[in-house]
């Protein structure tokens, strides 16, 4: 897994959980002495299972089941003044939610633009009925549809709009327990498009 | 123009349109291919022509009957060629007046550098005001600076790696520090799964350094050190401490019979001359113990203090000993020599 990855998630369980239940999680998943002092490194790859041991780890010490992990790691993503980054390029997809949404067919070859070896799952959204899509996460990332579930309900708090989010595994699939093969759906209803004020978004950013 | 009561618009030859946009589309009424850019006719070939758009593209998003009515609805499009590369285009479709067709300007969006590479375009494909040779261009500069920096970030780490080995390492006999001696010790009472620590020093040293020179000395430094390296396990730390100190880690190895077996290994090495310019450098070693039980935590430096009583119980009962340390009053002498023999004939020289 690409280190953006884990370091987001180091990030994530640094800023909320605090440096000490991360150095809890890094010995339950046995990685204390292989890992540099300082964590992951944004531009290195790492084994996969690594990623997957470090989330089991987390939920066994902070006592939390692993899917609902992944989603506020998903609304830390955007949320985070940290992240601030993050969200932007995320807001570039379109002025509406609804823009957005579609501009998620494309956030896997924009991701492939910008870190070629990121390696991420092709995500395709489709219209199911008025107001109502489907967000289908692609192989590769178990958990990702959890992850996604926290980032759209960020984004729409984002665009301030009211949006009901479920997600659903594909039938029969245990995901996020590493089924790799397995595809992940998210269904989106957008209740109210303007159920609050947007939060400020500019394209242009200061100039160096 | 005043006075002119045309409806106002614009009339552009297809030549024109495609030198503004050499990626267009345009439909007829009822959805079929009526003209191309050159550059999106290239790519397709004479034979789309007049085919329906939805024969030669896949259209995500599109509702199961593709009409003109609704092209016009979404603000985007996005389609797929149906024959191989399968490149994808982003488009946007508007009226026609008059002819009732859909004019569709598509460009390759993220699939840029596919398109690129798969049907060989250059700067002339595309319109002078399209920033795709400078996205190329930014994403050939952005490539190549991630690499120049993770080159650099693997030096550096190649760098801190071999500057952890040195501050780590004692330069003369390849050994440990005392650095890494303490760092070993805390990870085996970390671990809390027993151990035993050994102090060694060698007797008589001082004499051949001052007698023979400090190349002598050095050469008498790192053959201990290579017995002492033998004597034990890869996994077992080994560590000069001093000038001729040395501290042996040994995981698990908690009994006193497999310390007899150890020492008698060691002095038995030791009892062979160790010569330097084709003369003897006579010297001893001394040997102290502490067995450290698996489960009963105490501190680093009482390890090495309780090794440091049965090293000094071990000189001081005529040297080449190996004593054990059994408790604050007590110490046990578990092994003795055969190079006695050798330092009494030295002394009688």
């Amino acid at each position: 897994m690409h280190g953006l990855i884990n370091k987001a998630l180091q990030t994530f369980l640094c800023d909320s959980f605090g440096r000490a239940t991360w150095d809890d999680v890094l010995a339950r998943a046995g990685l204390r002495h292989r890992l540099d002092p300082d964590g992951f490194e944004a531009m290195n790859i790492y084994d996969d299972r690594w990623t997957q041991e470090i989330l089991a780890a987390a939920g066994e010490t902070l006592r939390r089941p692993q899917e609902s992990l992944l989603e506020d790691l998903g609304t830390y993503l955007v949320s985070s003044e940290r992240m601030e980054n993050l969200r932007r390029l995320l807001r570039f997809g379109g002025v509406t939610f609804t823009d957005f949404l579609y501009s998620l067919d494309e956030l896997q070859g924009r991701s492939a633009l910008a870190v070629p070896d990121l390696d991420m799952p092709v995500l395709s959204i489709s219209c199911t009925a008025e107001d109502s899509f489907a967000l289908t996460c692609g192989p590769g990332w178990p958990g990702l549809g959890h992850v996604m579930l926290g980032v759209l309900r960020a984004m729409a708090d984002d665009y301030g709009v009211l949006a009901v989010l479920d997600h659903c595994d594909t039938q029969g699939c245990t995901c996020p327990t590493g089924d790799r093969t397995c595809f992940e759906i998210i269904t989106i209803r957008v209740h109210d498009p303007a159920h609050q004020a947007a939060r400020q978004f500019d394209l242009a950013t200061e100039l160096l | 123009m005043d006075g002119d009561l045309r409806p106002s618009g614009f009339t552009l030859t297809p030549d024109a349109l495609g030198r503004l946009m050499p990626v267009f589309l345009s439909l007829d009424a009822s959805c079929r291919l009526a003209e191309a850019g050159p550059t999106l006719a290239k790519l397709l070939g004479p034979a789309a022509m007049g085919k329906r758009i939805d024969e030669v593209f896949f259209l995500r998003h599109s509702p199961r009957e593709v009409t003109r009515a609704a092209l016009l609805r979404r603000p985007s499009l996005l389609l797929t060629l149906r024959a191989s590369p399968h490149t994808t285009f982003k488009g946007v479709p508007v009226p026609v007046a008059g002819n009732g067709g859909v004019l569709i300007n598509l460009s390759f969006g993220v699939g840029l550098r596919e398109a690129v590479r798969d049907h060989g375009l250059s700067a002339a494909d595309f319109a002078g005001t399209d920033l795709a040779i400078e996205l190329l261009y930014l994403f050939e500069a952005k490539t190549a600076v991630m690499g120049e920096l993770r080159r650099m970030a693997d030096r550096l780490k190649t760098a801190k790696a071999r500057a952890e080995i040195q501050a780590y390492t004692d330069p003369l006999t390849g050994l440990g520090n005392r650095r890494a001696m303490e760092d070993a010790l805390a990870r085996l009472l970390a671990a809390g799964t027993g151990f035993t620590l050994l102090h060694a020093d060698l007797d008589f040293f001082k004499q051949v350094n001052d007698t023979m020179g400090h190349a002598a000395g050095d050469h008498v430094l790192r053959a201990t050190a290579a017995i002492l390296r033998n004597a034990v396990r890869a996994g077992d730390s080994v560590s000069r401490v001093g000038g001729d100190e040395f501290v042996l880690l040994i995981a698990g190895a908690t009994s006193a019979a497999s310390l007899v077996r150890l020492g008698r290994d060691i002095f038995g090495k030791m009892a062979r001359p160790i010569t330097f310019a084709g003369r003897n450098c006579p010297v001893a070693m001394s040997i102290g113990a502490a067995i450290v039980p698996a489960g009963r935590p105490i501190r680093g430096d009482t390890a090495l203090a309780r090794a440091d009583v049965a090293l000094y119980a071990s000189k001081h009962s005529g040297r080449s000993r190996l004593t054990l340390w059994v408790s604050d009053s007590e110490t046990r002498e578990l092994v003795a020599g055969p190079q006695q023999r050798a330092t009494e004939r030295r002394q009688s020289r």
